[in-house]
Formats: structure tokens, sequence, C-alpha cells
């Protein structure tokens, strides 16, 4: 047996180690990324070092950060379609079965079809903007309406015995027992809606960027691929990924501050 | 506080099955035929290996199912404003809602009944303080112990003063001390508030502390095989359950419960 303070000791010291090595990690990748750029000559519009794309984030951040506003909004739009588009419909396939076998297999097919290739269509059909928003929402709202249906459905058996036993109405049954039952279900979809929101409206911006217009992120990628300005393709997709952590995180902690006081997945292990 | 015998007016009786049983979709027969009546006020042990429908019965009688055959008549006071409320129910789990407080929890059925917030606030304090829970009032179900959990569930049953407490195994899961307190706790409450209690256990021992009559049943399909009174009148305490009488009520029992256990293999 350690001691408290040893096992302390080993603790903060694990913990230590657990941000340290993906730290060092990502120093010594970058560093050989450099090296061998350097060491073998290799041209700025083959490959660039990392110092280059971080020379071109900062000198070029006037366009690539109107690019990245544009491309949020398209995500946050489309994320909120997705959450209120998958709850609204996993609530009606809850009360309805009719609806649920009328409806469910066209969200299976919207979910399965490649959403590169649905974008081309709704580029014809629809506004240039609504086009990109629907995209995001497509390849988002899946997730949100499969894991609300889930926990819409794993409601303890005695506590629907309970409410059934003092006659709660049906919307009594969905408010206090149905939608709290789900909550951690539809925050976990909604994380996963948060990423995807961003990659349908990446995916939208590509391929309307050959329609000529927008000036999203993916549009810069898109449009430096072109003039071979690689660096500037680098820099928007690091700027992309960081979009990307941030969106996984924000709603991580949503979903964290939500569920402290009562679900498994936030307590801590000794409480 | 004189044990009644087996009710026979009318109007004396809380619940009365007769011929009931309950066939399940998949072909089961989970229970009965089963005659029981229980009287107004009563503390009735429904007694049974595991399996043997008991729980089922229960449910029948809380109207959480309906019966394949037979007659359930449940006597609803007078002063009833919804038939369903003069019900209370307590599972085997604590079945709390783990996303709120204690207080929301034991305020459920009233919620639910839209009374107004501040004659729940009242009713709600005055459940808590029966089952001893006015200091954890704010505190989450899992912050609680078993046994508390256990009391708020009871207290959640208690809060819309019940004719009828129906009981499955609530016990069951708790360490001995607590469901002796608990055991303790549930007569005092059943004898201050003039309830009707129906107690599913499978303890011969819990059976005969707490009730005036056990009612035995067979393995499943679960009929009646023995109905044993249980006459010692209070207290039931300490003393009760180290005495010769107490001793010879669990071997009467254990003896009429037996019978179920025999040609059940696997058990």
């Amino acid at each position: 047996m350690t001691g408290p303070r040893e096992r302390g000791a080993f603790v903060s010291g694990a913990r230590l180690a657990s941000l340290a090595v993906p730290a060092v990690v990502f120093v010594a990748a970058l560093t050989a990324w450099e090296v061998v750029v350097r060491l073998n000559g290799i041209q700025p519009y083959v490959l660039p070092g990392p110092l280059l794309v971080l020379k071109t984030l900062v000198s070029d951040w006037d366009i690539l950060a109107q690019s990245l506003l544009t491309t949020l909004i398209t995500t946050l739009e489309g994320f909120i379609a997705a959450a209120l588009g998958g709850i609204a419909l996993a609530l009606l396939f809850n009360q309805s079965r009719w609806l649920e076998w009328a409806l469910f297999p066209y969200a299976v097919v919207l979910q399965v079809t490649p959403v590169i290739a649905i974008a081309p269509l709704l580029l014809i059909y629809l506004p240039q903007q609504t086009a990109v928003v629907t995209c995001a929402w497509i390849v988002g709202f899946f997730p949100v309406l499969s894991n609300t249906a889930l926990g819409l459905n794993s409601v303890d058996r005695n506590l629907a015995g309970l409410f059934q036993l003092y006659g709660a109405s049906r919307w009594q049954t969905l408010r206090y027992l149905k939608l709290p039952a789900a909550l951690p279900y539809i925050l976990g979809g909604l994380r996963i809606a948060g990423g995807l929101s961003l990659i349908g409206a990446v995916v939208a911006e590509i391929a309307a960027g050959s329609a000529g217009a927008g000036s999203g992120l993916a549009y810069r990628i898109a449009e430096s691929g072109y003039r071979l300005n690689i660096p500037r393709m680098f820099a928007a997709l690091v700027l992309l990924s960081v979009a990307g952590i941030v969106i996984y995180g924000l709603l991580a902690l949503v979903s964290h501050l939500v569920l402290r006081r009562w679900h498994e997945s936030a307590l801590g292990k000794d409480s | 506080m004189s044990s009644s015998p087996s009710p026979e007016r009318a109007a004396d009786v809380a619940v009365r099955l007769r011929g009931v049983t309950k066939i399940y979709e998949s072909g089961v027969a989970a229970l009965g035929p089963i005659d029981l009546s229980i009287g107004r006020g009563e503390f009735v042990s429904l007694l049974g290996p595991s399996g043997c429908g008991k729980s089922t019965a229960l449910r029948l009688i809380a109207g959480l199912a309906s019966p394949s055959s037979g007659t359930l008549d449940i006597a609803a006071a007078s002063s009833a404003p919804r038939p369903g409320h003069r019900i209370g129910f307590v599972f085997q789990e604590p079945t709390l809602m783990p996303w709120t407080s204690v207080r929301d929890n034991v305020g459920l059925p009233l919620k639910l009944a839209h009374v107004p917030a501040a004659e729940a606030r009242t009713g709600i304090d005055a459940a808590l303080a029966q089952v001893g829970l006015s200091d954890f009032a704010d505190a989450f179900p899992r912050e609680l112990s078993g046994g508390m959990k256990m009391r708020a569930s009871l207290a959640r049953a208690l809060v819309t003063r019940p004719d009828i407490l129906l009981m499955d195994e609530p016990f069951a899961a708790l360490d001995e001390i607590t469901r002796f307190r608990l055991n303790n706790d549930l007569l005092a409450l059943w004898r201050s508030l003039s309830m009707t209690v129906l107690f599913v256990t499978h303890s011969v021992f819990e059976s005969v502390y707490l009730s005036q009559r056990v009612l035995v049943m067979t393995a499943r399909p679960g009929r009646l095989s023995a109905e044993i009174k249980i006459d010692a009148d209070a207290p039931r305490d300490d003393a009760f359950r180290a005495s010769a009488a107490y001793a010879g009520y669990c071997r009467r029992v254990s003896d009429a419960l037996a019978p179920a256990y025999t040609g059940v293999h696997a058990l």
C-alpha cells in the first residue's frame, strides 16, 4: 500500500504526464516536419513548413478571419437547425408510431446518402446560403434524432409506472419524465452534431465554390489550391481543425455543466 | 389496535380479488386464480417464492396492469378526488428521478395532480418529516444512502395521504439494521395514519414481524396456499423479535411456505 502522500504525488505525476506527453509529441512532430522540409529544400508550393504556415496565418489573417466567421455562422445555423429539427422529430416519433413508420426511412436515407453527392442538387434548387445551411443540417440532425429517440425510450419502467399510477397526462409524462431522462442522450447527440455541422458546412462550401460564390474557409482552401498557395491552404486547414475542437469542447462543457449534479457521465470517480 | 379478522362486511373491505388471473401475452401464467380480501386498516403480507406472481398481484391492484380474468374491487374513500391517488406504491427499487432533488421527487404526485405550490409544500414537508428526511429535502438521490433513498420513496407514496399503501419488497436490498429500523418506522406510520398496507416480501421474518395476517403463495402461477394470523398485539419491537411467540409464528409460516419450494428445481 502506498501512503496518501506518495499516492497523491503519483496521481499528480500521472496527470502532469498526461498533459506533457501529447505536448512533447506535438512539438517533436512539428520540428521533424520543419527539419524535413528544410533539409530537402522542399518548395512551399509542394509542402510548406509549420513556421511558414504560422507566418501565413498571421499575414493572411484578415482574409482568413473573414472566411472563418462565414463558415462558423453557417455551422451554427446548421447546428441549431439540426438540434431543433432532430429533437422535434424525435418527439413527434415518440408521440406517434404512425409518423415514425412514415418518416423514419427518409431520415435514414438522408443520413446514408453522402452529403457531397446531395450538395450540388441543393445548390440548384435552393439559394446559395440556404443550400449550404441545409447541408450542415442534413449531416447534423440524424445523431440528434436517433439519440433523442433512444433517450425517450430509455425511461425507467417503474418510474413510468409511477407516472401512470398518478394519472399523469401525456404532456406531464413528456415534460417531467421523458425529457429529463433523455437529456444525457440528447446532449450526446448534440456533441456529435456540432462536429458534423462543421463538416456539412465545409462540404457544401466546397460544392458551392465551383459555383463561384461564398467566402467560407472551405472556399479559401479550394481557391488557394487552384492558385498553388499551399501555405494558405494549410493555414485555413489549421483554423478549421481549431474550430472543430472548440465546438466539441464547448458542447462537452455545456453537457458537463447541465449533468454534473446527477448523471454518471459527469460525476467524479470518488463522488 | 386489535388485529382484525378477515373482513366479512363489504364496507370494511379495502381490496378484494375474486378469481383473478394474469396470463402474459407470451402465454406464461403468472398468477392465480387468486381470491383475497384485505380489510380497511389491515396490515397484510403477501409471502411467496421468487417469481410466484406476488409483484404481479400488486401491480394489478395498483392498476398498472389489468387482470386476464376475475374481478378486482378497490374501495375508494369518499373524499378521494381521483381514485388513483388513494393508492400509494413503493417499488423494490427506490425509483427516484435522479435529476432532481428529494423534495421534487416526493412532491411528484402532487405536481401531477396540479396541487397548488404552497399546499404541496406543506404536504411534502409533512411527508419528509414522517420518514425522518426533513434535513435532506434539497439533496439529490445519489447523495443518499440506500435506506434514505427508500425513505424518500416511502415519503413520495405517503404524500397523497393514501388509503391503501402497496409495497413491493421495498426493503429487500437493505442491510439488516437499516431494514429493522424501517420496519419499525413503517409500523409506527401505519398505526398513526390508519392506512391499509399490503406488503409483498419473500422474508418469513419480515412478514411475521410486520403484519396482522400473512398470506402464503404457491410457486408460479401463484395461488394462496395458507393464511396465518399473527395475533400478537403491539408493541412489536426487539422484545417481540426475541419472543417465543415470534419464533412460533415464523415456524408456522415457514412450514406453510415450504411446499412452494418443493418440486421447483434450480432454485
